[in-house]
């Protein structure tokens, strides 16, 4: 019925199209008529009516006796085609709204003025503000430990940064040294007894090894092909942490794991403990104040040395690689020890990270670095920008914040941040700030294809 | 030597159904080379098709064997190409002229689509199937120990090699084949002389996604499960077959695919199980490392 209601509408649709179009050309040159917008909202209904038809439509689970059974579920297999109707009517709508993207606007310099004191005067406002944090929600241990993690994140983001943002080498292994760092700091601390400071540089110097080893091999491997290998490297990673019970617990983990002390002193309510050194009451929001300062600290320590590295000969090395490997080397630059450098630079900030997360948390399995956590470090690197410090921190704020809204509808997180990677990609490529900001500005809007700018291989 | 005979047995069937994903991988690759890292999900959507396919028609009450397997591989090919076809459309087509990391990034985002909304769609838990196929071949029986050839196998290995014939005609012969062929060396040249080049990528498209749906069909047959989560790691190794047999070019795609799935049975048959999956992924590494073009793959020439 509907298939027949579709080849009925082509004709239709094609010849009201044409009628419409001659008399009035100049006019509505570029805009379909109606018949046009229905048809193809039409065609997209159908398609997903296909498409879910059986995986939406049916249901099936297994009954308590091992047997399948399978119920139907047309309702929400309308609703849900109902709905695609609908978008693609409304996307349709919005696109001529808009009329054809592609030309740049150029914005009155006024306004760009003042847009670039508003971006100069953002990232001390925000460091103010995240120094503050404590201070204000003392009493709200959920935004704490939000704000902990979101500093985590802003952490592994500014350590991936220096692989991909900088050096342009895609790492969807980064996980890989998230968790060397958490291990090393967790069976050294259990196995040893060694305190948090020893084991922290350890941390960050094994993962820095681990980085190099990978490095290595992969020296020939560029884009794609670099990627794969990296995600296969991760995945080894967790597969060994799995399978090698006897030194890692296995899928059971390391519990027990010393809590951080500041220097020496530890934050409990005993009597050689912080609280009473001070002379103040015990509380357990402390060590929570703690860790929030520990990790700010420690993020920031990333981003100052990034940006002191980006100044320094081996940080432009970084950047020129990412342009265009084959004029580096042209250019008598070392590609091996540029390349190794970025790797072990970015995999210490992992180490370091890692290392935090496993204080923090007391205990840690193999379930906390799967190839998620990879893809969801990436994606707050890409959506920052590539290479812009402030991007990251604020695209990490933004992605935490919005797996936050998730809470009560954990499947769907997933769900949907995988559909926002897609979307970021068509809309807005190179991330939400951009970093190579042009140094000139146009004062007439040019069309300029995107097949005339290639980028180079690197 | 038993033994070894039937573990040679079960690693081509495992290797058959790697081969197929891999073509997916390969065509991809080989006319807008990128890696299409949703191609694992696709097949395992191609899975729960095919199980639900089934489920219906036995509920109907239709016995034949022979009828009910047609069926199931006609809907489940049909309607996983069309989710090739939309994931090309969607999350692909958008970005073909974007800068270098946008397809393989819009990739992973729909990977983690395909792989949620199929878990959201049908439940977090493995689904069984009864053994469709049933009975075999006893090949051997000596000291107590059976060489087994099962009907499930020998329809596996069948199916694979109809179907790799069908489609080596169709690259070399047909029309499509030579527009696709074109665009693979240079797709501007293409263009120009009268291929329609999205028409092209959407149909290799639409035939990798085809091909995966018979893959995952046959791991149901063979297996006797799906779930939500089997094609992250099934795309990996596929993409080894892949690499592994020289990206781009088809016999090689369906090598790859046997040697991985040689390999990965022969590993879990003599070393450990549990480091099956490591010791595929290293291989990985060190075919990208030591023999980047594959084993039939042609060099790359580096240009500035």
């Amino acid at each position: 019925m509907t298939g027949a209601r579709v080849t009925a509408a082509v004709p239709k649709a094609t010849s009201e199209a044409t009628s419409e179009a001659t008399p009035k050309a100049t006019a509505i040159s570029h805009a379909p008529g109606v018949a046009f917008i229905l048809k193809k909202a039409l065609i997209s209904a159908l398609v997903a009516l296909v498409l879910f038809s059986l995986m939406i439509g049916v249901r099936t689970e297994a009954g308590p006796t091992g047997q399948l059974t399978y119920w139907t579920r047309f309702d929400d297999l309308a609703i849900i085609v109902g709905a695609v109707f609908g978008g693609s009517i409304v996307v349709e709508l919005l696109r001529q709204w808009w009329g054809p993207v592609g030309t740049i606007r150029v914005v009155p310099s006024s306004v760009q003025r003042s847009l670039a004191v508003a971006r100069r005067a953002i990232a001390p406002v925000l460091l103010i503000f995240t120094f503050l944090v404590p201070v204000i929600f003392y009493d709200q241990r959920y935004i704490l430990d939000l704000g902990i993690l979101v500093l985590t994140y802003v952490m592994l983001g500014w350590g991936l940064n220096v692989v991909v943002g900088l050096a342009g080498l895609l790492d969807l292994g980064y996980v890989a040294f998230y968790a060397v760092g958490a291990y090393s700091y967790a069976l050294l601390a259990t196995n040893f007894g060694l305190s948090f400071w020893i084991c922290l540089p350890l941390a960050g110097i094994l993962a820095a090894l681990w980085g190099v080893m990978l490095g290595f091999p992969v020296l020939r491997l560029r884009g794609d092909y670099l990627a794969i290998v990296t995600l296969a490297f991760g995945e080894i990673i967790r597969l060994v942490i799995i399978n090698w019970q006897s030194l890692t617990g296995g899928p059971n983990g390391v519990s027990g794991i010393p809590r951080p002390t500041l220097f020496g002193i530890p934050l409990t309510p005993g009597d050689d403990g912080l609280a009473a050194k001070l002379g103040i009451e015990f509380s357990p929001t402390h060590r929570i104040v703690f860790l929030f300062y520990l990790i700010l600290a420690l993020a920031l320590l990333t981003n100052w040395v990034t940006i002191r590295l980006r100044r320094l000969p081996i940080g432009r090395a970084w950047e020129a690689l990412r342009e265009d490997e084959v004029a580096c080397r042209a250019l008598g630059i070392n590609i091996t020890t540029t390349k190794l450098t970025a790797f072990a630079t970015g995999a210490m900030f992992g180490g370091f990270a890692g290392a935090f997360f496993a204080t923090r948390q007391g205990f840690i399995s193999p379930e906390s670095f799967t190839f998620q956590e990879s893809a969801l470090v990436l994606a707050i690197v890409v959506l920052g920008g590539m290479g812009s410090q402030l991007g990251v921190a604020l695209a990490a704020l933004a992605m935490i914040g919005g797996f936050e809204l998730f809470r009560g509808f954990e499947q769907y997180r997933m769900l949907v941040f995988g559909l926002a990677m897609v979307l970021l990609m068509i809309w807005r490529p190179r991330g939400l700030i951009g970093h190579r900001a042009p140094t000139v500005f146009l004062q007439h809007s040019q069309a300029i294809s995107s097949d005339l700018v290639k980028e180079g291989h690197g | 030597m038993d033994y070894f005979a039937q573990q040679l047995i079960n690693g081509i069937v495992l290797g058959s159904i790697y081969g197929l994903i891999a073509i997916g991988y390969t065509m991809v690759y080989g006319i807008v080379g990128m890696i299409n890292f949703a191609h694992g999900d696709i097949f395992m959507i191609g899975g729960f098709i095919a199980l639900i396919s089934f489920l219906i028609l036995v509920s109907i009450g239709l016995t034949v064997v022979p009828v009910i397997l047609l069926i199931v591989l006609l809907v489940s090919m049909a309607i996983t190409a069309l989710y090739g076809w939309t994931v090309e459309r969607i999350a692909y087509r958008p970005l073909r002229h974007s800068f270098r990391l946008a397809p393989m990034l819009s990739a992973i985002g729909m990977s983690f689509v395909l792989t949620n909304y199929s878990q959201v769609a049908q439940g977090a838990r493995v689904k069984p199937v009864p053994p469709i196929i049933t009975g075999g071949y006893t090949l051997a029986d000596q000291n107590g120990f059976v060489v087994r050839l099962s009907n499930a196998q020998i329809i596996v290995v069948i199916t694979t090699i109809v179907l790799l014939a069908i489609f080596t005609w169709l690259v070399a012969k047909t029309r499509l084949g030579r527009d696709m062929r074109a665009c693979e060396q240079d797709q501007t040249m293409a263009a120009l002389l009268g291929v329609d080049v999205d028409r092209t990528i959407s149909m290799t498209f639409v035939i990798g996604a085809a091909l995966a749906a018979v893959a995952g069909m046959m791991y149901l047959l063979y297996y006797g499960l799906v779930d939500f989560f089997m094609g992250f790691v099934a795309g990996i190794k596929a993409f080894t077959a892949a690499v592994l047999g020289g990206i781009g070019s088809l016999p090689g795609a369906m090598l790859g695919g046997l040697a991985i799935g040689l390999i990965e049975t022969l590993w879990s048959a003599y070393f450990s199980v549990e480091y099956k999956d490591v010791a595929a992924f290293s291989i990985l590494i060190i075919v990208l490392i030591f023999l980047p073009t594959g084993l039939l793959g042609r060099p790359e020439v580096e240009k500035v």
